[in-house]
C-alpha cells in the first residue's frame, strides 16, 4: 500500500500535504533558521486538541555550536501528572547518520506532528538517496520534515524545497523603542518543486503564530544589511 | 575443653539489640573464637517432607482416576545395586512389614499381595521444584535442601501470620490440604533447622539469640516425626533447659541432646562416631575442638563432624541461594543443527509469545532474548519498551542491529525469547477507520530509539520547580517518562472519545493572558553558558559591542536588564546575581546575554559576562 501511494504521488505531481524541507541557516550560531522552521509548525498554543508531539533530532555538533532546546522558548510548561503526550521528543545522537536512522523512524510514526533534524556540516551520508528517502517517506505518511543544516553547502538533494534564512534587524517593540521586537528574517528559496523560487522578507508574528513573506523592497533593514556587507 | 562449645555462648549477649540486650551479661572469656554474627541472625526454616514419593504418587494416581489410598499395599520401587528396591510405601505395606530399602523380591516373598509400581523419581523432582515456588507464598527465598526437602529462609516474614508457631501450624495446615505430612522447624542456622526438623518434635523453634528463650515444642501436636529414641528424653530436657541454662545460649541447649545423626553426616562417619561413644551432638561437642580437627583433617564436609559442628552453631557460613523463578512468558527454539545467525528464528518466537500473552491479557515491558553457545556460554540481549506491548513484528524490530555483534562462536543451538518484565494490558478499541489513537505508535518509536541509542537518548520535558533557566528546563527519557501514561491509557482512551482528550493542556488554555505577558525567553540554551569580552558605556549598563567566539558583534538594539537571583537553597554561597540582556546586533543577530554580579557586590571582582541563549 506504502509502495502504491508513492507510485501515485510520483505520477500524479500533486502537491502534497507534508513533504521534506531542507533550510540552511546563513550563520550557524543564531536561531533563525529555528524560528523560520517553527513558524511552519503547528503549535500547542495554536491548537490544543489536535496537536503531536514533535520528534527533534539533533547530532552532537549541532549541539554543542548552537545550543539545546529551551522549553520556555518553545512555549512548552510540562504539567505535574500530565497524561498526554509530551510536546516535544528530543533526541541527541552522535553522527549524522542517526539523524537520518532517526528522522526515517519517525515519519513513519502516524503520532507525531513533525519531525526535525539538524545536522551539521556536509555529511557524506546525507546524499541524494538519504533525502529521497526522507521525502518520499514524509509524503507517503504525511508527516512534515525539516532538515536544519549548517555550515553546509547545498549540494545535491530531493528536497522538495530548499530555503537559506538570515536574520533581519527585528521589527518595532512598542513599549520600547530599543528593544528588539518581532523576528524578521531574509528567506531565499533557492529550489522548489510546486512554486518559483524567490526571495523575500519574513515576518513572524508570535502573537497569532503567523508567518507573511513580503517582496524585498529597499527597506532600513536592507540598507543596514548593505553597510555592513 | 569446653572452649568449642562456649564460644556462641560468649559471644552471643554480645550481638544483641539494643533495646533487648541485659547489660553485658558475660564479659569473660574476650579471647572466645570470634562467632560470625550474621549467620545466627537469620531463621531459617527446614520442610522436611519424608513420605514426599509416595504421596505425590498417590496424588498424582488420584488426578489419574486411579483409586489407591494409604490403606492399600502399595510399594515404589526403583532400581537397585542387585535388581529392584523399595523406594517408598504406603502405610498398609508399611505394617505389614515392607521396608524402605529391602529387594523388591524380598517383599514379595514377604507380602504376596503387595502392589509395586515403579516410581517417577524425575516427576518427584519436578514436583518438588513446583513445590519449592509454591512455598514462596510464606516467605520470597526458598531453595531445595535434598530430594523431599526444602529450606527457606523466614527472617522478617513470620509476622504476617502472627508468630512463628503460627506460621508453622498454618503452613502444616496448607500441606496437608496438599495430601502432604511435613515435618517443620525453624533455627538461626540452616543446619539446626535440619536438625530440628527431623529429630525433635513437632514445629520445633529455636529462638534467636537475642530474644533467648527456648520454645518448647508443643505437646498437643500429633508427632510427625520418626520416633526416634531420643524423642521421649529430649523434649522434657527442651523445656527444662531455658529455666536451667542462661538465655543465651538457646541453639546449643536444644541441639546437645540431638543424636549424631542431626548433623546430616555420611553413615560411615556416624558408625564411627558411636563406635567411639560419641551418641549426641552434646558429647561430640565435648571433645576438644583440637582432638577432632586432627582426627578428621582431611575429610570433606559430609564426613567431617567438626565442620557440621561449626555449621550448626553458625561458626561457618552456610549461604542459601534461591533460584529464580523462571519467566512466565517464553518462547524457546531448540535447533537441530547449531545457527550463527538467530534473527530468522525471531519472528516465529516473537508470535509464540505474543500468543502466550495475548491469551493470558498480558504485554511485555521488557525482552530478554537468551543465545545458548554449543561451549557452554549463554549470551543476553533485552530490549525495553515504553508501553507493554503484544505485537510481534514489533518486538522484532528492536532486536535490529543488536544481534550482529554478538559472538556466535561455534553457533547457538537453544534460543530462548523470554518476557522478563510484563504487566496486564488491556485491549483498546480502535476507530472505525481502522486507527488506533492510543498513543501506540508513538511508543513503539520511542522503543526502537531506546533500543538503538539507549535509554536516555530520547527525552521529553518534565516539570522542574526552579526559575533558573537551565534547571527550568529538565527533561527525563521518554522510555521511562512514558510509563505512568501506559498504566492510565485505559482511562485516557475513554476520555479522548468523550471528547475531553487532554487535561494536561488545561492551565494553559486557561490562562492566555498569562501566556501573552511571559517574558521572552530563547529558542535555544547553551549549555554551558559561553563566556565573552564585553565592551561597556557604564559597568551596569548593557554592553555596546562584544567578542563571542573570535567575531564581534556590535549592538544595535536591546532590552533589559532583567535580573535573575541565585536559588540560595539550591547554589552554593557566593553565587552571583545574574543580570540578562535581550540584543539585537549589527546583522539581526538576536542573543541573551548576562552579566554574572554587579561590580560592587561583594563576591568577586569584575563580572564576567556570558551568552547564554539564541532567539529566533
Amino acid at each position: 500500500m506504502e509502495e502504491n501511494l508513492k507510485t501515485n504521488l510520483r505520477k500524479s505531481r500533486r502537491t502534497p500535504q507534508a513533504t521534506l524541507s531542507e533550510v540552511f541557516a546563513q550563520t550557524a550560531t543564531d536561531a533563525a533558521a529555528i524560528g523560520f522552521v517553527l513558524a511552519h509548525l503547528p503549535t500547542a498554543r495554536a491548537a490544543p486538541k489536535t496537536h503531536k508531539p514533535i520528534l527533534w533530532i539533533q547530532d552532537r555538533l549541532s549541539r554543542r555550536e548552537t545550543g539545546r532546546p529551551c522549553l520556555a522558548g518553545l512555549g512548552i510548561m510540562p504539567q505535574e501528572g500530565k497524561t498526554a503526550l509530551p510536546e516535544l521528543l528530543w533526541l541527541d545522537v552522535s553522527r549524522a547518520i542517526d539523524v537520518l536512522w532517526a528522522m526515517e523512524q519517525g515519519l513513519a510514526c502516524a503520532d507525531l506532528g513533525a519531525v526535525v533534524g539538524e545536522v551539521w556540516g556536509d555529511a557524506p551520508q546525507l546524499d541524494f538517496t538519504a533525502s529521497k528517502r526522507l521525502a518520499l517517506r514524509a509524503e507517503a505518511h504525511n508527516v512534515p520534515a525539516w532538515l536544519i543544516r549548517r555550515a553546509a553547502t547545498p549540494n545535491l538533494s530531493a528536497a522538495r524545497e530548499r530555503w537559506r534564512i538570515a536574520s533581519l534587524p527585528s521589527g518595532p517593540d512598542q513599549a520600547d523603542m530599543r528593544a528588539p521586537g518581532q523576528p524578521v528574517w531574509k528567506a531565499t528559496l533557492m529550489r522548489a518543486r510546486w512554486r518559483s523560487p524567490g526571495e523575500w522578507v519574513a515576518r513572524y508574528d508570535s502573537r497569532s503564530h503567523a508567518i507573511s513573506f513580503d517582496p524585498i523592497v529597499a527597506t532600513n533593514a536592507d540598507a543596514a544589511m548593505r553597510e555592513v556587507g | 575443653m569446653h572452649q568449642k562449645t562456649k564460644a556462641p555462648r560468649q559471644k552471643r549477649p554480645a550481638q544483641k539489640r539494643p533495646p533487648k540486650a541485659p547489660p553485658a551479661p558475660r564479659p569473660e572469656r574476650p579471647d572466645a573464637a570470634p562467632l560470625a554474627d550474621p549467620n545466627t541472625q537469620r531463621r531459617i526454616l527446614s520442610l522436611s517432607l519424608p513420605r514426599f514419593a509416595i504421596e505425590q504418587h498417590l496424588r498424582a494416581a488420584t488426578w489419574r482416576g486411579d483409586t489407591v489410598s494409604e490403606e492399600q499395599p502399595l510399594a515404589l520401587a526403583v532400581e537397585g545395586r542387585h535388581g529392584p528396591v523399595i523406594q517408598a510405601t504406603t502405610r498398609a505395606a508399611e505394617a505389614g512389614g515392607a521396608v524402605i530399602g529391602a529387594r523388591v523380591v524380598d517383599t514379595r516373598a514377604l507380602m504376596p499381595e503387595i502392589r509395586i509400581e515403579y516410581a517417577d523419581t524425575g516427576a518427584q523432582q519436578v514436583a518438588l521444584k513446583q513445590l519449592m515456588f509454591w512455598a514462596r507464598r510464606w516467605c520470597p527465598w526458598t531453595a531445595l535442601d535434598g530430594a523431599d526437602a526444602l529450606i527457606m529462609d523466614v527472617s522478617g516474614a513470620a509476622h504476617l501470620w502472627g508468630q512463628e508457631p503460627e506460621m508453622l501450624a498454618r503452613m502444616e495446615e496448607e500441606l496437608s490440604h496438599l495430601g502432604l505430612s511435613a515435618m517443620l522447624a525453624i533455627a538461626p542456622t540452616h543446619s539446626a533447622a535440619w536438625a530440628l526438623a527431623r529429630f525433635a518434635g513437632p514445629r520445633a523453634i529455636c529462638a534467636p539469640p537475642s530474644t533467648g528463650t527456648a520454645r518448647a515444642p508443643s505437646d498437643d501436636m500429633t508427632s510427625t516425626g520418626p520416633a526416634d529414641t531420643p524423642q521421649h528424653d529430649r523434649a522434657p530436657s527442651s523445656i527444662a533447659q531455658p529455666s536451667s541454662s542462661p538465655p543465651s545460649a538457646p541453639l546449643t541447649a536444644q541441639m546437645h541432646p540431638l543424636p549424631v545423626e542431626a548433623l546430616r553426616l555420611d553413615p560411615q562417619t556416624i558408625l564411627l562416631l558411636q563406635r567411639l561413644g560419641l551418641k549426641t551432638i552434646g558429647a561430640l561437642a565435648a571433645v576438644p575442638r583440637l582432638s577432632l580437627a586432627r582426627r578428621f583433617s582431611r575429610a570433606a564436609l559430609p564426613a567431617n563432624p567438626l565442620l557440621r559442628l561449626d555449621q550448626m552453631t553458625g561458626r561457618l557460613p552456610e549461604p542459601l541461594s534461591s533460584p529464580d523463578e523462571p519467566p512466565r512468558f517464553a518462547a524457546t527454539a531448540r535447533l537441530a543443527e547449531p545457527v550463527v545467525d538467530p534473527v530468522p528464528h525471531l519472528p516465529a518466537m516473537a508470535q509464540t509469545l505474543a500468543a502466550a500473552l495475548e491469551t493470558a491479557g498480558f504485554g511485555a515491558r521488557r525482552l530478554r532474548l537468551s543465545l545458548f553457545r554449543t561451549d557452554g556460554q549463554v549470551i543476553h540481549a533485552s530490549v525495553a519498551m515504553a508501553r507493554a506491548t503484544r505485537n510481534a513484528a514489533h518486538m522484532v524490530r528492536l532486536f535490529d542491529g543488536k544481534l550482529t555483534k554478538l559472538d556466535p562462536g561455534f553457533g547457538f543451538d537453544v534460543i530462548s525469547l523470554a518476557a522478563e518484565v510484563a504487566e496486564r494490558q488491556n485491549v483498546h478499541q480502535r476507530h472505525l477507520d481502522g486507527k488506533a489513537s492510543d498513543g501506540a505508535a508513538l511508543s513503539q518509536l520511542t522503543d526502537r530509539i531506546a533500543a538503538r541509542f539507549g535509554p536516555h537518548a530520547l527525552r521529553c520535558p518534565a516539570p522542574a520547580a526552579s526559575h533558573m533557566p537551565e534547571r527550568n528546563d529538565r527533561f527525563v527519557p521518554a522510555l521511562f517518562a512514558m510509563a505512568p501514561q501506559s498504566s492510565q491509557s485505559s482511562q485516557s482512551g475513554q476520555s479522548s472519545q468523550s471528547g475531553q482528550p487532554d487535561t494536561g493542556r488545561g492551565p494553559r488554555q486557561t490562562s492566555p493572558s498569562q501566556r501573552e505577558q511571559k517574558i521572552e525567553r530563547p529558542l535555544r540554551l547553551f549549555e554551558p553558558p559561553e563566556e565573552i569580552r564585553v565592551t561597556y558605556a557604564v559597568p551596569e549598563g548593557p554592553p555596546a559591542q562584544f567578542v563571542w567566539r573570535r567575531q564581534t558583534h556590535r549592538v544595535a538594539r536591546f532590552a533589559g536588564p532583567e535580573r535573575i537571583a541565585p536559588e540560595w537553597w539550591a547554589d552554593r554561597p557566593g553565587t552571583r546575581l545574574r543580570d540578562y540582556y535581550r540584543i539585537e546586533d549589527q546583522l539581526g543577530r538576536r542573543f541573551w546575554l548576562f552579566r554574572e554580579g554587579l561590580i560592587d557586590d561583594g563576591r568577586g571582582t569584575t563580572p564576567r559576562w556570558f551568552v547564554h541563549g539564541a532567539f529566533a
